[in-house]
C-alpha cells in the first residue's frame, strides 16, 4: 500500500480558496431537517396512496385478509421487480419475463403434472431451465451486442410460442400441494395464539417475527449510523433518526398484525423478504452490485476501470431468467395451473414498478427497495380499485397517469437539482 | 470616445445557493477580438449564457446593450435575430447529417415549405468557401474531424449573418495546425467587419489573436487589457486570473531515474473502422521509474491509440508487438490484466471514458480496485469512505465531501478524481492522457505537482499532451509521434519546441 503518499500535492500558493481541505463536520446537519424530496417522494406517493384508498374503500384496504390478498396476488410481480431493477440499473431492459413467466410454469406442470416427477427436483429443473433462457438471451445482448430491447422483445415471442406448443390450448394442472402452499398457503401457526384484546387473537409466531424484524431493522441502522459518526461521515439528527426508526416499526408491526390476526404469514412473503433483504445486500454492498451501478452509470469508463461488462450483463440476464421461472412456479401454483396465456404484461407490470420505484431511464440509478415500494404501489392502486368496483380500464388509466407522474416527477426534481450546478 | 459594439454592465446572476456572477461588466469595441480569461468557474460561461440568451432577461440583474440598444433576449433565437451567435465548447453537429443540412439546422433554405436542396447545398457551398473549408457540403458531420467541425460551425454561424461571433474554447480539442488555421479565419473576419468574444485558457493564443482581454475572477471582473501594445505579457494574465504571481508555471522537481520498468517493442495497431489501416506502426517505447516521459503528437498521430492498445487492448484491432515489465514479456489481453500487471491509464476525455458522473466520488475512486476494498465479493463501505476521504485531503479535491456527485465538480477537481482512482490501484506505469485538459492554471499546477510526486514514488509517468510547453516544463524525456510512428526521442536539455514540431510533422518515410 503506497497510496498513503499520494500527494500533498497542493502547489505552495494554490492556497487561494481551499473550500474542502479540513475534515468534513463531524456532527450531523443536527439542526436543519433536510428532506430528499427525490428519494422520499416515492414513499410519500405510497403513504398519500394507502391513505387515499383506505378512506374510499372505509378501512377495507387495511383489513387483515386484504393484506394478505395484496402480498399474495402481487408477490410474482415484485419478484419480478426486483430482477427488472437491476436489468434497467445496467441500462438495459427486458421485455419477455411474461413469457418467461409461462414457459417455466408449463415446464414445471409438464415435470409434476405429467411426467410425475416429485416437487423438489421439479422444480430444481425448472429454475435451472429460467437459468438457461436468461443465458440465451444474456448472450446475444452481452457478447454478441444486440441491443436488450430487441433481444427479449424476440424472446417475448419465443417464449411464447414454446409455451404454446408445450400446452396446445389448454392448461395444465393441478400441482402438487406442497407447490400451491408455496404460492398461496401460510406457515402454520407454530405456538398458537395469543389475544390482542380487542383485536382478537393473533398468531405469537408471526408476532414474534416481527419484532424481530424490527429489532433487526433498528440494530442494523444503529450499527451503520455509529460506524458512520466513527468515520466522521454525516448522519441524520438523532430525533430523525428515531422518528425513522419509529415509522419503520409502526409501518412493519401494522402488516404483522393483520397477517397475524389472519392466517399467519403467507409463505410467497418469506420467500419475497429473503430476496429482498439479499438483493439489497448485494446492490449496497456486493462488488457485483457495484460492478452494475458503474455499467449503467457509464459504460465506456466502467470497461476502462477493468470491469468485465459482457460477463456482469450476461449474468444479469440469467438472475433475470431465473427470477423469472421463480415467478412462473408461483403463479401456475396458485392458479393451480399451467396456462397458455399466463404472465401476459407481466414484463410491462414489472418494468413499471422499477421506474415508478425511482429507476432512471438511461439507467445507473434504482434501488431494489424503490422498486418494491413502486410494485405495491400498482398492487394497491388495483387492489384498491377493485374493492370500490372501478371498471378495470379506469384502473389502467389510473396505473398509466402514476407511471407517467412519477417519472416526469424524477426528471423534474433532476433538473432542479441540475440547474443548481 | 470608443464605438462599443457591445455594452454588458452590472451584470449579476444567481443560482439557488451560488452567486456566480456579480456585478460583471464587459465592453466590446466594434470589430475586434476581445478574449475572455480565467479560470474554471469564474464564471465566463455563464456570461456568454447571459448574453446569448441561454439565460433570458429577467433571470439576471444588469443590463445589455447592443449596438446601441438595450436588449432583452428571452432566448438563443432572439440573440441570434440580432447578429449575435454563440459556438459552444462541446460542438453541436448532428453527426448524420451533411454538412450543409447542419449548417442550415433550424433555419431551413426552403421553397413552398419545402427543402430546397440545390439552394442549400450551393449556398453551404459559398459559405464553407469563405471559412477555408475544402469538404463537399454533402459529407456527413461525423466523417470529418473536429477542426473541420468547428470550421461548419463557424459556416453555420456565418450563415445566420452574425455581427458578434462567440467562442467558448474553440481550440480545446484542436491541434496546433487546425487552431492555428481557425484563428487565422477569426482575423480574417475581423477585417470583415465581424467582432468576435472567445474564451480561452490557450494564453499564447490570447495573446496572438486578442486585440483586448477581459480577466474574470470568482464572477467578477478583475480588469481588461489592451493586448494592441504587445506589452502584456502571459504571466501578466495569468496573474490576473489567479489573483497572484505565478512565478514558475511549473513546479520544481528534481527527477531520480531508476531502472526500466515498461518496454514496448515494435508496437502495431489497427483502425477498428479500416483493419487495413495501421494506426500506430513499429512504436517502440520504454518507460523507468522515477521517469516523466512525454509523448507528443498532432491530432490523429495515434497516441491515443498507442496507449489505449497497450492497456488491456481497450483500442483496435490486429495488435501485434511485445511489452516488457520489469524485464519480463507480459501479456495484457484485458484492462483487468493491464490493471493487475500495475499500469493504469486515465483517459483524455474523462467526462466520457473517466467517470461516472451520477455517482459520488468515493465510488469513482474505488471503480478500478475495488477488490482492494471487498472481502469475498463484499465491499467494506466505511473503509472505502475513508480511503477517498484521504484522497480528497491530499488531492486538495474541492468538494463538501466524497459523497458530492462528480459530475457537479469542476474539470480540474473531475481530473483529480480520476487521478485518485488509477493511484488507488497502485500503479507502476500511469499514462496520463491530455491530464490538464479543460483544466485552469491553478489547478493544472497542482496537477504538475501531483505527476512529479507520482513519479518521486518510483513510478514511470507518461503523459500524452497537445501543448507543447507542458510536455517541455514537465517532462524528462519526450518522443513524438507522427503518422502512428515514434519519429523522435529528446531528452529535457535539448528539447525545443522547434526540434519537437519537426519529428511531429515528419512525414512517413
Amino acid at each position: 500500500m503506497t497510496q498513503t503518499s499520494s500527494g500533498k500535492a497542493s502547489a505552495p500558493d494554490a492556497g487561494a480558496e481551499v473550500v474542502g481541505g479540513g475534515p468534513p463536520p463531524a456532527k450531523a446537519s443536527g439542526r436543519r431537517f433536510s428532506f430528499n424530496l427525490r428519494e422520499s417522494g416515492i414513499y410519500v406517493a405510497f403513504a398519500l396512496i394507502i391513505v387515499l384508498f383506505s378512506i374510499l374503500t372505509d378501512g377495507g384496504l387495511l383489513s387483515p385478509q386484504n393484506i394478505s390478498n395484496i402480498m399474495v396476488q402481487n408477490s410474482y410481480i415484485l419478484i419480478l421487480a426486483i430482477g427488472m431493477i437491476l436489468i434497467i440499473i445496467a441500462g438495459h431492459i427486458d421485455l419477455s419475463v411474461g413469457s418467461v413467466v409461462a414457459v417455466s410454469g408449463a415446464v414445471a406442470a409438464v415435470l409434476m403434472v405429467d411426467m410425475g416427477m416429485p416437487w423438489p427436483p421439479a422444480l430444481l429443473i425448472t429454475l435451472l431451465v429460467g437459468a438457461l433462457i436468461g443465458a440465451w438471451q444474456g448472450y446475444w445482448v452481452a457478447y454478441f451486442g444486440i441491443p436488450a430491447f430487441i433481444v427479449t422483445l424476440a424472446g417475448m415471442l419465443i417464449f411464447r410460442a414454446l409455451t404454446l406448443t408445450v400446452l396446445g390450448n389448454q392448461g395444465i394442472g393441478p400441482f402438487p400441494d406442497e407447490v400451491r402452499t408455496l404460492a398461496n398457503g401460510f406457515l402454520p401457526g407454530f405456538l398458537g395464539n395469543v389475544g390482542l384484546g380487542p383485536l382478537g387473537g393473533a398468531d405469537l409466531f408471526t408476532l414474534i417475527v416481527g419484532l424481530a424484524i424490527v429489532a433487526g431493522i433498528v440494530g442494523t441502522q444503529w450499527r451503520a449510523r455509529q460506524a458512520r459518526l466513527g468515520y466522521r461521515q454525516q448522519v441524520d439528527a438523532l430525533p430523525l433518526f428515531a422518528l425513522k426508526m419509529i415509522a419503520a416499526a409502526a409501518v412493519v408491526m401494522t402488516v404483522i398484525v393483520q397477517l397475524a390476526r389472519f392466517k399467519n404469514l403467507p409463505w410467497v412473503l418469506v420467500l419475497l423478504a429473503v430476496l429482498v433483504l439479499g438483493y439489497t445486500l448485494l446492490t449496497n454492498r456486493a462488488v457485483f452490485g457495484r460492478h452494475i451501478y458503474a455499467i449503467g452509470g457509464n459504460l465506456h469508463a466502467a470497461s476502462l476501470s477493468g470491469i468485465k461488462v459482457k460477463s456482469v450483463t450476461f449474468w444479469l440476464f440469467v438472475n433475470m431468467g431465473v427470477l423469472s421461472a421463480l415467478a412462473g412456479i408461483i403463479f401456475a401454483g396458485r392458479l393451480n395451473q399451467a396456462g397458455p396465456t399466463a404472465g401476459n404484461s407481466f414484463e410491462l407490470d414489472a418494468i413499471a414498478a422499477a421506474f415508478i420505484g425511482g429507476a432512471a431511464v438511461q439507467g445507473g440509478v434504482g434501488k431494489v427497495v424503490g422498486a418494491i415500494t413502486g410494485g405495491l404501489i400498482m398492487a394497491v392502486i388495483n387492489n384498491g380499485m377493485s374493492l370500490i368496483g372501478a371498471p378495470s380500464e379506469r384502473v389502467m388509466l389510473f396505473k398509466g397517469l402514476v407511471l407517467l407522474i412519477a417519472v416526469a416527477f424524477d426528471v423534474w426534481t433532476k433538473r432542479r437539482a441540475g440547474a443548481g450546478g | 470616445m470608443t464605438d462599443h459594439i457591445l455594452q454588458m454592465r452590472g451584470i449579476t446572476k444567481t443560482f439557488p445557493g451560488v452567486k456566480a456572477l456579480q456585478d460583471v461588466n464587459l465592453a466590446v469595441r466594434r470589430g475586434e477580438i476581445h478574449a475572455v480569461c480565467g479560470e474554471n468557474g469564474a464564471g465566463k460561461s455563464t456570461l456568454m449564457k447571459v448574453l446569448s440568451g441561454v439565460y433570458p432577461h429577467g433571470s439576471y440583474d444588469g443590463e445589455i446593450v447592443f449596438d446601441g440598444e438595450p436588449c432583452r433576449f428571452s432566448g438563443i433565437r432572439d440573440s441570434e435575430r440580432r447578429g449575435i451567435v454563440i459556438i459552444h465548447q462541446e460542438l453541436a453537429l448532428s453527426p448524420y447529417l451533411s454538412i450543409a443540412e447542419n449548417i442550415f439546422l433550424g433555419n431551413e433554405r426552403t421553397r413552398r415549405g419545402l427543402i430546397d436542396w440545390n439552394h442549400t447545398n450551393a449556398e453551404a457551398a459559398a459559405l464553407l468557401e469563405r471559412v477555408g473549408l475544402r469538404e463537399n457540403p454533402v459529407t456527413r458531420a461525423m466523417d470529418i474531424g473536429v477542426g473541420k467541425q468547428q470550421l461548419v460551425e463557424i459556416a453555420k454561424a456565418l450563415s445566420k449573418r452574425v455581427r458578434l461571433l462567440i467562442l467558448d474554447e474553440p481550440t480545446a480539442a484542436l491541434n496546433d495546425e487546425d487552431s492555428a488555421h481557425l484563428l487565422d479565419l477569426l482575423r480574417g473576419l475581423r477585417d470583415e467587419g465581424i467582432t468576435s468574444v472567445i474564451i480561452s485558457h490557450k494564453l499564447n493564443e490570447i495573446k496572438a489573436i486578442a486585440d483586448s482581454t477581459t480577466i474574470i475572477r470568482d464572477g467578477r471582473t478583475i480588469e481588461t487589457l489592451d493586448m494592441s501594445g504587445g506589452e502584456v505579457t502571459e504571466d501578466r494574465i495569468i496573474s490576473g486570473m489567479v489573483g497572484r504571481d505565478l512565478e514558475h508555471r511549473f513546479p520544481p522537481h528534481e527527477p531520480t531515474i531508476g531502472e526500466e520498468v515498461l518496454r514496448i517493442e515494435d508496437w502495431t495497431v489497427h483502425s477498428p473502422a479500416q483493419p487495413e489501416r495501421a494506426v500506430v506502426s513499429g512504436a517502440n517505447l520504454t518507460l523507468r521509474r522515477g521517469e516523466i516521459v512525454g509523448l507528443a503528437g498532432l491530432m490523429g498521430a495515434g497516441r491515443t491509440e498507442l496507449a489505449m492498445s497497450v492497456f488491456g487492448r481497450s483500442y483496435g484491432v490486429g495488435i501485434s508487438g511485445r511489452v516488457y515489465k520489469d524485464g519480463r514479456e507480459i501479456q495484457l489481453r484485458s484492462v483487468t490484466e493491464a490493471i493487475s500487471h500495475k499500469i493504469a491509464y486515465a483517459t483524455e476525455d474523462r467526462k466520457r471514458y473517466g467517470l461516472n458522473l451520477i455517482q459520488d466520488i468515493q465510488r469513482n475512486v474505488s471503480a478500478a480496485a475495488l477488490g482492494k476494498l471487498a472481502r469475498r465479493g463484499w465491499i467494506d463501505g466505511n473503509e472505502e469512505y475513508r480511503v477517498a476521504d484521504g484522497f480528497r485531503a491530499d488531492m486538495n479535491i474541492k468538494a463538501p465531501s466524497v459523497l458530492a456527485v462528480t459530475g457537479k465538480l469542476s474539470g480540474g477537481n473531475q481530473q483529480k478524481v480520476v487521478l485518485s482512482k488509477w493511484i488507488f490501484t497502485d500503479p507502476d506505469v500511469l499514462i496520463l492522457d491530455e491530464p490538464t485538459r479543460g483544466i485552469d492554471v491553478g489547478a493544472k499546477y497542482e496537477i504538475y505537482a501531483i505527476i512529479n510526486q507520482l513519479a518521486d514514488q518510483g513510478r514511470a509517468v507518461l503523459v500524452i499532451s497537445s501543448e507543447l510547453p507542458e510536455l517541455l516544463g514537465l517532462c524528462d524525456r519526450i518522443y513524438a509521434m507522427s503518422a502512428g510512428r515514434i519519429t523522435g526521442e529528446v531528452p529535457r536539455a535539448e528539447a525545443t519546441p522547434e526540434r519537437l514540431m519537426q519529428f511531429m510533422t515528419r512525414e512517413k518515410e
